[in-house]
């Protein structure tokens, strides 16, 4: 068995917000104030295959693209480790971490505020590949057209700032951008989520004819089932921070589970589908502020028992190559 | 039978500096009492224009040029302004995509719900409020009571449109709009709102016109579907009709973009191009410089034929025959 591209190992991140003057002053004075912190992700443990794509699906507020974060080496985790090809991250220095920064590339939601708009198209894209030596200036302008060709963009349009581009075009930008450096692996995070409908189509066919020419690995980050269960081959669904199952692709849709991604396939709107009664899952995602005991999703699970508010269930397998995180399994 | 709402020939436009934008540029459809109708297209396709041109909100630079929008019977193209403010939030109402665009940040949810009923009605305050809380009840708002004394801000997301779709029902009206109000939810959320909509719309009878670009959630809620392509009505008919064997060149190429679970992992079909610039529309066909079936007899706008009981197509060249998706 060939060794993982990247692992996450037990990573945890958590956000506080420290007290101010009047809080702290309460404090001193007796009052019951504590920081507030944030679980945005609460022990992950993944694994990514060379050349595999893993789709990430949770709803807002699971941690999913602070786990991307992470995993891009944007953000350090509060606990927990980031190894990518067997070595830690956070113990490289110099040339090695700038090697594995470069190796690990990330697109954004937004196209509108993720390309600088001061900067024409072939600075966003030849900045970083100058800067680190992957190009010589000389040979910078064939470097950049080359890559605005493999993307879909017309080359001429390079002296160009972003705004004179459309959505779909912008995105197309970014993607060009992040493959500039020659990256091994991809975090996409809601790539197409702003994007309309046909051309969600035409970035998701960029995505796939890219992975076949130069043998990307992705993290796919997505809310939306349809697109993640298009182009990955295992998905990972979170809830409130934490893995809640993981399986290949055609196991997670025809049979799911978690009861969470029970509900999450069940209100997925489907084009065969039609006039359908929905029964959605009750309550709310609760804050990660104050999430609940034990598992999660006991509030809203139809099968939740007492030993569900208790105990925090651990992601184990359940079958080859299936994770899930559920009493009802035991 | 009348229907409820009867739009025909609907003409919007935008006179702006650099030129005339046509936004809605020929939509005509008919919606019976507590039918769900689903209008579907990209953005820019002038779906939200229609909605707004159907409430009266259309403002300046734009002005409804032409056709004609009969709720009832009654026409409101050119309905004085004091007309259309009673039947606005009284037999039409409207529900956005942002919450917060039909909620007041300062004001509390019992003082706005309360505000659209006495506004219609003569009905004491003691009897709004008993009615705002029935109807909060209603839209799944757990512990009615409290929120009515809640601010916006104080709710989630999902919470927020669920008052929003509470005031939009408070009046029962015939006609709701609603413009992509689940887009900025969660998948159970959205499910949720989805399920409050439709049990609310068959209570009451309310005719129900659901603005999205997802094609996935209009096959879950509508009897019909019109599709919308540069400010015209490409495509219409019943939802398995259109989703099944479609007939417009976009809708197969729309339907095709759609990822579904019977191909995994193959290439979509894609539409080549872009939507085209509304300020420069090409002539004829709209669609004739992204579409595979184009021929010289495009350049001419096509009419709309109905190859198919149930089914109208603007287009010369319907995919008749093959099964496409």
């Amino acid at each position: 068995m060939t060794a993982p591209i990247l692992e996450v190992r037990n990573a945890s991140k958590r956000f506080s917000k420290s007290l101010d003057f009047a809080a702290k002053l309460a404090r001193r004075m007796g009052a019951n104030v504590s920081e507030e912190t944030v679980h945005a992700v609460d022990g992950v443990d993944l694994a990514i295959m060379p050349g595999e794509v893993v789709g990430l699906v949770g709803e807002s507020g699971c941690g999913k693209s602070t786990l991307g974060r992470m995993v891009a080496g944007i953000m350090p985790p509060s606990d927990g480790s980031i190894i990518f090809e067997g070595v830690d991250i956070a113990g490289m220095d110099g040339a090695e971490a700038r090697k594995a920064a470069l190796e690990v590339q990330m697109i954004f939601q937004d196209p509108f505020a993720s390309l600088n708009p001061r900067m024409r198209v072939e600075q966003i894209i030849g900045e970083a590949p100058l800067f680190h030596g992957i190009v010589s200036r000389a040979e910078l302008s064939d470097y950049v057209d080359d890559i605005m060709r493999r993307t879909g963009l017309d080359p001429t349009l390079k002296r160009r700032y972003p705004h004179q581009f459309s959505g779909g075009q912008r995105q197309r930008i970014g993607i060009a951008r992040a493959l500039a450096v020659k990256p091994r692996f991809l975090v996409c995070d809601e790539a197409i989520a702003a994007l309309d409908v046909s051309i969600q189509a035409q970035v998701i066919n960029l995505f796939v004819d890219l992975r076949e020419e130069l043998d990307l690995t992705y993290l796919f980050i997505s809310h939306d089932l349809s697109v993640v269960e298009h182009i990955s081959d295992r998905v990972v669904i979170m809830y409130l921070g934490r893995v809640v199952e993981s399986a290949p692709i055609a196991d997670i849709f025809d049979a799911p589970n978690h009861p969470y991604t029970v509900a999450l396939l069940n209100e997925a709107p489907r084009l065969d589908q039609r006039r359908r009664v929905f029964e959605p899952v009750k309550g709310e995602i609760p804050s990660p502020i104050d999430p609940p005991p034990g598992c999660h999703f006991h509030p809203r699970c139809p099968h939740a028992h007492a030993r569900c508010s208790a105990e925090r269930p651990v992601l184990r397998e359940i079958a080859p190559g299936r994770l899930s995180a559920c009493h009802l399994n035991d | 039978m009348t229907p409820t709402l009867e739009v025909s020939g609907l003409h919007t436009h935008f006179f702006t500096r650099a030129g005339v934008v046509k936004a809605v540029d020929g939509v005509d459809f008919a919606i019976q009492p507590g039918e769900v109708m689903g209008l579907v297209g990209e953005s820019g396709s002038g779906k939200s224009i229609t909605g707004f041109s159907i409430i009266g909100l259309i403002d300046d630079p734009g002005r409804i040029v032409s056709g004609s929008i009969k709720l009832k019977g009654e026409e409101l193209v050119g309905a004085p302004e004091d007309r259309m403010r009673s039947l606005r939030g009284n037999r039409i109402a409207m529900i956005f995509q942002d919450p917060m665009m039909t909620l007041n940040p300062v004001l509390r949810v019992d003082t706005q719900m309360v505000e659209a009923i006495r506004a219609h009605r003569k009905v004491s305050k003691r009897e709004a409020l008993a009615q705002c809380r029935d109807t909060l009840g209603m839209v799944g708002i757990p512990a009615p009571e409290e929120r009515l004394r809640a601010y916006p801000h104080q709710l989630s997301g999902g919470m927020r449109q669920r008052v929003a779709i509470a005031i939009a029902f408070l009046n029962e009206p015939d006609v709701i709009i609603a413009d992509e109000p689940t887009t900025a939810l969660d998948v159970t959320i959205q499910s949720q709102i989805i399920f409050e909509a439709q049990k609310l719309c068959k209570r009451t009878g309310t005719s129900l016109i659901w603005i999205t670009h997802d094609l996935a959630v209009v096959a879950g809620i509508a009897d019909d579907i019109n599709v919308m392509y540069a400010g015209r009505i490409v495509e219409a008919g019943g939802i398995d009709a259109v989703i099944d064997t479609p007939l417009h060149p976009y809708t197969v190429g729309l339907l095709g973009s759609v990822p579904t679970s019977n191909r995994r992992g193959e290439r979509l079909t894609q539409i080549p191009g872009m939507p085209p610039n509304v300020l420069n529309l090409p002539e004829g066909c709209t669609f004739r410089e992204r579409c595979p079936r184009a021929s010289a007899e495009c350049h001419v706008e096509p009419t709309i034929q109905q190859p198919r009981p149930g089914q109208r197509v603007r287009c010369f060249h319907p995919h008749l025959d093959e099964v496409t998706v």
